[in-house]
């Protein structure tokens, strides 16, 4: 409708003046913006960067050694020496879970990262590409899913050794499957869109075509299903640790943590719980920060 | 007391951006065996204010705010369910928009068409299945289904736009309504189609003595069948009156703006095809699509052996229903389909056998203007990324003067500079279109093709549009080829018309010749089912049909 009513012609009037005050703006600004008001999402953000914080600086700042033990005092409920208490061989469960933040943030990040980057470039092709070459590539993922990848991921330790880089990197590898099949659905019904067309008449390498108008239009489910991918990934870390395959105590991460307190559940529910709220906490503050990004990263919602 | 009566109906949208007024204070009445058309544009509020009438709107956001509508001295909006399931199953039906959607894919067309009949709400009016069976055949061959009995069974992808179109009517008519509201029966087909559905319902209705109310966005398709008229406009009645009145004798600027905007006669510029100066030519083009339930030899022959030829600064329109191939064809020349046979020549070179990358120069002089301006933009990218990106990647523009090129485009397309950092979704359908054109002709191409480039568009915008395109052709000294199912607009805007049907071509020739002198019978069909926005002449043409 050329025609706009008066509510509309205000409205484009703010929104022409926004558009000057934030001359030079883009998607990433443009979400910045929205972001900064959708205060879920904010606060998904403090928590990651609190927690993120700590966990960097955990050598300098926790309260006791990693390593310490005092198997006279054994478990112990919260006290003032002892925030959190301490567990079965009496080492200070703060302590611990700030050590085990580090782990896990880091698999989480880092395996998703790698889970992120595989998983759509993968999917974009095939999707974008189709053909037999989606054929072949998809057929890869689908040798890789009927892949036991416990077997995968031993394979991969007993050749190169244990080593916790590799266990990031090993469990991105298997993580990304599902990513893949996402991004290519997606892509696959965006090819088919005029705007990529048009982008086709221009003349546009494929390259270019993929990199800048085919994965910006993925952004939407690719962002909900990262937000679901980092918990996933750091209880699969817990579970390989768990049989040895991770890393090993004294050394922990909250899967690990979790695993022990459900153990001692019934005496020690504080082994338990602590660790458990953390890694809730993260989830929360995950999904939170995730259902913002994607709404921010939609120009369609609007900036107020 | 008319049998439908509307007075002061307010409908508002509530939104987390405000209140939308999509229908305020709106009034009309229709009695048995009368037609009432609602006209507007996009976004009018004629479909809100026919959807409350049967409860069919979500609510929230919307919220009738105040009016009544009176059928038979009850009112429709606020009567409880069980009354208004008893009004939808038995005294007021619909007809949608679009055939492709409106019917179930999983269930055969029979057993939806006896659905009303042996689940009615009322149950003294429940009938057997058998009886109910024989109903609907009875009333798919009055709808004009021939092998009914047989075709009771199919499932709706076995029939076609127009088929499904009549099976709808049935279905709206196997009640026996006595009110039937149509939103825009016609618009999803080709107007060959349109003029049997439209004749179709015009019978139907004058056998039955219903009344109809006619809700569409095109004044010619009104003319022929609409006793009266209303003329919506953002949410308001702008002018009511009899069919005659609206037509001839309007006051309201808004009608006449209306009715200025079909377009109408011949292409009013000179032809400026340079004699002797081919610029494309196509021979004997194939673009088969491999269809994997059959044989090689069950392709779909979409283009088949399509020889044409274009000369330098002329407009030519292509012209065909659903189906034809105009798109494929037109997708073929610009190497965006992989051709099965024949050959593509630009100013003497072979394109089709040219690599990608040393296509890429030849991609820079033919652009594409693509038809639905929502899909047509990268709905992620600012106006002024989707104009830059073609002027660096071509190395028309540098760092320096890239600003300024893109606000020169936006100046040529009619677009506010200051809307450059706007996303799509922030424009209008039309706007949209003006940027897409200006993607377009960002490269400074010398032949554009444009597939229905108006056809998603309200008239008002419609004509805008189709007078920008003239202007770029003639500033830009571009070559056309338009494409489009509309003839009227294709006679409006081209110098030549070539005709096609299922994949091959019927007919080439002067646009003013060909329109007065077809030749050949399809042609000929094509013409008489325009519909034309003149009341009596559609009167003449429909009994003599």
């Amino acid at each position: 409708m050329e025609q706009i009513s008066p509510q509309h012609q205000e409205q484009q009037a703010q929104q022409e003046q926004r558009a000057q005050q934030e001359k030079g703006t883009s998607l990433w600004k443009d979400a910045w913006i929205k972001l900064s008001k959708n205060y879920l999402a904010l606060f998904g953000l403090s928590v990651l960067a609190f927690l993120c914080i700590v966990s960097i600086l955990t050598p300098w700042i926790a309260p006791y050694g990693y390593e310490e033990q005092n198997l006279m005092l054994g478990a112990t409920a919260p006290s003032l020496q002892h925030w959190l208490g301490t567990d079965i061989f009496g080492r200070d469960m703060l302590t611990r879970i700030m050590y085990g933040g580090r782990v896990s943030l880091t698999v989480g990040f880092i395996a998703t990262a790698v889970a992120l980057i595989i998983g759509v470039l993968w999917g974009a092709i095939a999707g974008f590409v189709g053909g037999r070459v989606d054929a072949v590539m998809m057929r890869i993922v689908d040798i890789m899913y009927a892949l036991p990848f416990m077997i995968f991921i031993v394979l991969l330790m007993v050749v190169f050794g244990r080593n916790i880089l590799l266990l990031f990197l090993a469990i991105g590898a298997v993580e990304w499957l599902t990513m893949a099949r996402i991004v290519r659905s997606q892509v696959m019904s965006l090819r088919k869109q005029e705007f990529v067309e048009a982008a086709h008449s221009l003349g546009l390498s494929q390259w270019t075509i993929i990199r800048r108008h085919i994965i910006p239009n993925t952004l939407g489910p690719v962002l909900v299903y990262t937000t679901l991918t980092i918990p996933s990934v750091m209880l699969l870390e817990a579970f390989l640790s768990f049989l040895g395959l991770g890393i090993q105590p004294p050394q922990s991460s909250w899967g690990l943590l979790i695993n022990y307190g459900v153990e001692t559940m019934e005496e020690y529910p504080w082994l338990l719980i602590f660790p458990g709220v953390t890694l809730s906490l993260t989830l929360f503050a995950l999904n939170f920060l995730g259902d913002g990004l994607r709404d921010a990263l939609d120009p369609r919602t609007s900036k107020d | 007391m008319a049998l439908l009566e509307v007075e002061g109906l307010s409908i508002y949208f509530h939104s987390r951006n405000g209140v939308v007024k999509a229908v305020d204070n709106v009034s009309f009445s229709v009695d048995a065996g009368e037609t009432l058309a609602i006209v507007g544009e996009s976004g009018s509020g004629k479909s809100v204010t026919c959807y409350s009438l049967l409860d069919l709107l979500p609510k929230p956001p919307a919220k009738i705010e105040a009016g009544t509508a009176l059928f038979d001295g009850i009112d429709l909006l606020s009567c409880d369910a069980a009354q208004m399931r008893r009004f939808r199953s038995n005294d007021i039906a619909m007809i949608f928009q679009d055939p492709m959607t409106s019917l179930n894919p999983f269930i055969s067309i029979g057993e939806q068409l006896i659905e009303p009949l042996i689940y009615n709400e009322d149950k003294s009016r429940r009938q057997s299945r058998s009886d109910a069976r024989l109903r609907a055949i009875e009333l798919l061959n009055e709808v004009g289904i021939t092998d009914s009995e047989q075709r009771f069974d199919c499932f709706p992808h076995e029939f076609s736009g127009g088929m499904r179109q009549r099976v709808m009517i049935a279905m709206a008519l196997i009640n026996e309504p006595r009110l039937l509201i149509c939103d825009e029966p016609t618009t999803a087909l080709d107007v060959t189609i349109q003029a049997q559905i439209l004749a179709l319902i015009k019978t139907l209705q004058q056998k039955r003595d219903v009344a109809v109310i006619f809700i569409s966005h095109d004044l010619g398709v009104v003319a022929g069948i609409a006793d009266k008229v209303v003329v919506m406009c953002e949410g308001t009645v702008r002018e009511a009156n009899d069919a005659e009145g609206i037509f001839y004798r309007t006051e309201d600027d808004y009608t006449k703006k209306l009715l200025a905007a079909i377009p109408e006669g011949a292409k009013l510029l000179p032809n400026r095809a340079q004699a002797n100066q081919s610029m494309l030519r196509v021979e004997n083009l194939k673009t088969y699509f491999r269809d994997y339930s059959k044989t090689p030899a069950g392709d779909i022959k979409a283009v088949d052996g399509v020889s044409l030829e274009i000369q330098r600064g002329e407009i030519l329109g292509l012209v065909g229903e659903s189906g034809s191939g105009k798109s494929t064809l037109g997708r073929s020349i610009l190497q965006l389909a992989p051709i099965t046979a024949g050959s593509i020549y630009f100013d003497g070179t072979e394109l089709n056998t040219l690599s990608a990358a040393k296509l890429v120069p030849w991609r820079r002089k033919m652009q594409m203007i693509f038809q639905d301006p929502y899909a047509s933009l990268n709905p992620r990218m600012t106006v002024y990324q989707t104009l830059a990106e073609p002027l660096l990647y071509h190395g028309l523009a540098n760092a320096r003067n890239i600003d300024q090129q893109v606000q020169q485009l936006m100046d040529d397309v009619g677009l506010a500079r200051s809307s450059m950092r706007k996303y799509p979704h922030e424009f209008s359908g039309g706007q949209r279109q003006r940027i897409a054109i200006g993607r377009a002709i960002a490269t400074k191409p010398e032949l554009i093709i444009a597939d229905e480039p108006v056809s998603a568009l309200d008239v008002t915008i419609q004509a805008q549009i189709l007078d920008l395109i003239l202007n770029l052709v003639d500033k830009h000294n571009l070559t056309m080829m338009f494409i489009s199912h509309d003839l009227s607009v294709v006679r409006y805007i081209s110098d030549r018309v070539t005709v096609m049907n299922k994949g091959v071509i019927i007919e080439t020739g002067n646009t003013e010749t060909l329109w007065k002198n077809p030749q050949q019978q399809y042609t000929k069909d094509l013409l008489a089912a325009i519909p034309i926005a003149d009341p009596r002449s559609e009167r003449l043409r429909s009994s003599n049909l």
